[in-house]
């Protein structure tokens, strides 16, 4: 006998806890496989490329926390680069290496979230996402110290960070970093050869690798997907060029490669953070320009560099006044949303979970 | 010590009018403008040439100048290691087209939506043309200049 089944359409989110963030996908079901997805976005939507139309290039810093919340530091740095760029001048020294260690301990808070909320949506109930919100809680004590906010910090500014860190961040830092390797390792003997992980994300959702460079696709979800390419490499800014990383690469592109790449991505930024501590020496940390930039007329830049999510890259264009006259933002997360479609439809309903998860896309970055 | 280096806009210029006769308008030292009905030939020889390599697309931006809109393609070559930049020129301010480059890279999906959405551009041949960040029956394109 067979039973007559048709497709359903159900709505998962927007306000679902394991959407990260309000985000709504249109899935079409028949049984529990996935026979058609729509990832709808926008609720988020404030306008942060307008509202860069009408402040002026320091105020702009302040928009950059608000896109990816939980890496405001990069997004802080990407900006203030491409000002940089814009304005033809350069950090320096001892600014552009706070910047490179902020902005490695944030890609070690925001790869920890994303560790954390995959095993969360695996089904973990809380433990790993509590180990890793430990270490995490930590890093936001340090921003602290660094600038006096933990989430949208807006310490790097267009010519380097907006002070030195105070004397008591490098013992607290040393102390962090002692810590954090044991804690690290305590996450990776939970879950990173556990024999239930490695079912449930072995061999799920494949991403080929031709499919993600089409897409447009960057950071570990392409990495994962085994092309070591990653623009501290390929395209040096701050400090990169000066401190020795190896680039983690993925052989399948599943799931769990996705995860795996940031897990060592993680010890890669504590090795990117140990070697700017050696060799970081005193002097000014921020170039002195005046509080008003006034950019050339007619000129534009391209700023990226590599976030915890993926490329991150403003486009500014200047007017010679005292704001952009247009400030793009290229948003990695929205990018690597393209492949959802691909990863998902074939799929069953626990695995869409799963799968959205090992993306770690971020909605404030999404909607802008 | 950058791995990956722009492209000689030179270079890039001779390649594309072997290629696709009669598409540059004109190139300065960082970009080069081609004819906006030439967007969808162009984007496919920039892929599909051997020595050019255009695989990856990074970001299509679109910039309003008032008396033309701007659309920038910077584009990135995965195996040649080098990037550049091709700009187009679209005058008018109602009922703007232009051809979609969906076809040659799936990446532009998002960005040619969102364009149409907030800027007011339409991607012939997308094959998913609505909005994308708004709802359906907004009133307008909020960045374009005239908006407020």
């Amino acid at each position: 006998m067979t039973i007559r089944t048709e497709p359903m359409t159900v709505n998962v989110g927007p306000q679902h806890p394991s959407t990260h963030g309000v985000f709504r996908l249109r899935v079409t079901f028949d049984g529990e496989e996935i026979i058609e997805v729509e990832p709808v976005f926008g609720y988020l939507h404030r306008g942060t490329e307008k509202l860069a139309e009408e402040r002026n290039y320091v105020q702009i810093v302040t928009l950059t926390d608000r896109l990816d919340y939980v890496s405001s530091m990069i997004n802080n740095q990407g900006y203030c680069l491409a000002v940089e760029k814009l304005l033809e001048v350069e950090a320096p020294d001892r600014g552009k290496y706070l910047r490179t260690i902020s902005a490695e301990l944030q890609r070690i808070a925001s790869h920890l979230m994303g560790i954390g909320f995959f095993l969360q949506d695996l089904g973990t109930l809380g433990t790993p996402l509590m180990y890793a919100f430990r270490t995490r809680e930590r890093i936001l004590d340090l921003f602290e110290m660094l600038c006096g906010a933990r989430v949208t910090v807006s310490y790097a500014r267009p010519g380097g960070v907006v002070s030195d860190a105070p004397a008591d961040f490098w013992p607290a830092l040393d102390n962090f970093m002692q810590l954090f390797h044991s804690e690290i390792s305590e996450i990776e003997q939970l879950v990173l050869e556990n024999e239930i992980v490695l079912i449930r994300t072995r061999d799920v959702s494949i991403l080929p690798l031709d499919m993600a460079i089409n897409c447009s696709v960057s950071g570990p979800v392409l990495r994962a997907s085994g092309l070591a390419w990653d623009w501290r490499k390929m395209e040096p800014y701050d400090v990169y060029d000066r401190v020795e990383f190896d680039v983690p690469v993925g052989t399948k592109g599943d799931n769990y490669d996705r995860f795996w790449v940031r897990v060592q991505e993680i010890h890669q930024s504590a090795r990117i953070i140990e070697q700017c501590v050696a060799q970081i020496e005193p002097g000014p940390v921020r170039l002195d320009l005046p509080l008003v930039l006034h950019p050339k007329p007619g000129t534009e830049a391209y700023g990226r560099v590599e976030a915890s999510k993926g490329e991150l890259a403003f486009f500014l264009v200047s007017d010679g006044g005292i704001s952009p006259y247009r400030c793009k933002i290229r948003s990695p997360s929205l990018m690597n949303l393209t492949v959802t479609e691909h990863l998902l439809v074939g799929w069953k309903l626990a695995d869409m979970i799963v799968t959205l998860g090992s993306m770690d896309i971020n909605l404030g970055e999404v909607d802008r | 010590m950058a791995i990956v280096a722009p492209v000689a806009v030179e270079n890039l210029t001779e390649r594309l009018q072997v290629g696709v006769p009669d598409a540059v308008v004109e190139w300065n030292n960082y970009a080069l403008w081609v004819k906006p009905s030439s967007i969808a030939p162009v984007s496919q020889f920039l892929c599909d040439d051997p020595e050019l390599d255009f695989k990856f697309l990074n970001s299509i931006s679109a910039v309003d100048f008032i008396e033309y809109f701007e659309l920038s393609y910077h584009l990135t070559s995965i195996n040649r290691h080098h990037t550049a930049l091709v700009k187009t020129k679209v005058f008018g301010r109602e009922n703007l087209s232009i051809s979609s480059v969906y076809n040659v890279w799936r990446g532009a999906d998002f960005q040619e939506r969102e364009i149409w959405d907030l800027m007011g551009i339409h991607f012939e041949g997308h094959p998913n043309m609505k909005r994308i960040m708004l709802w359906e029956g907004f009133p307008g394109h909020p960045l374009r200049k005239d908006y407020l």
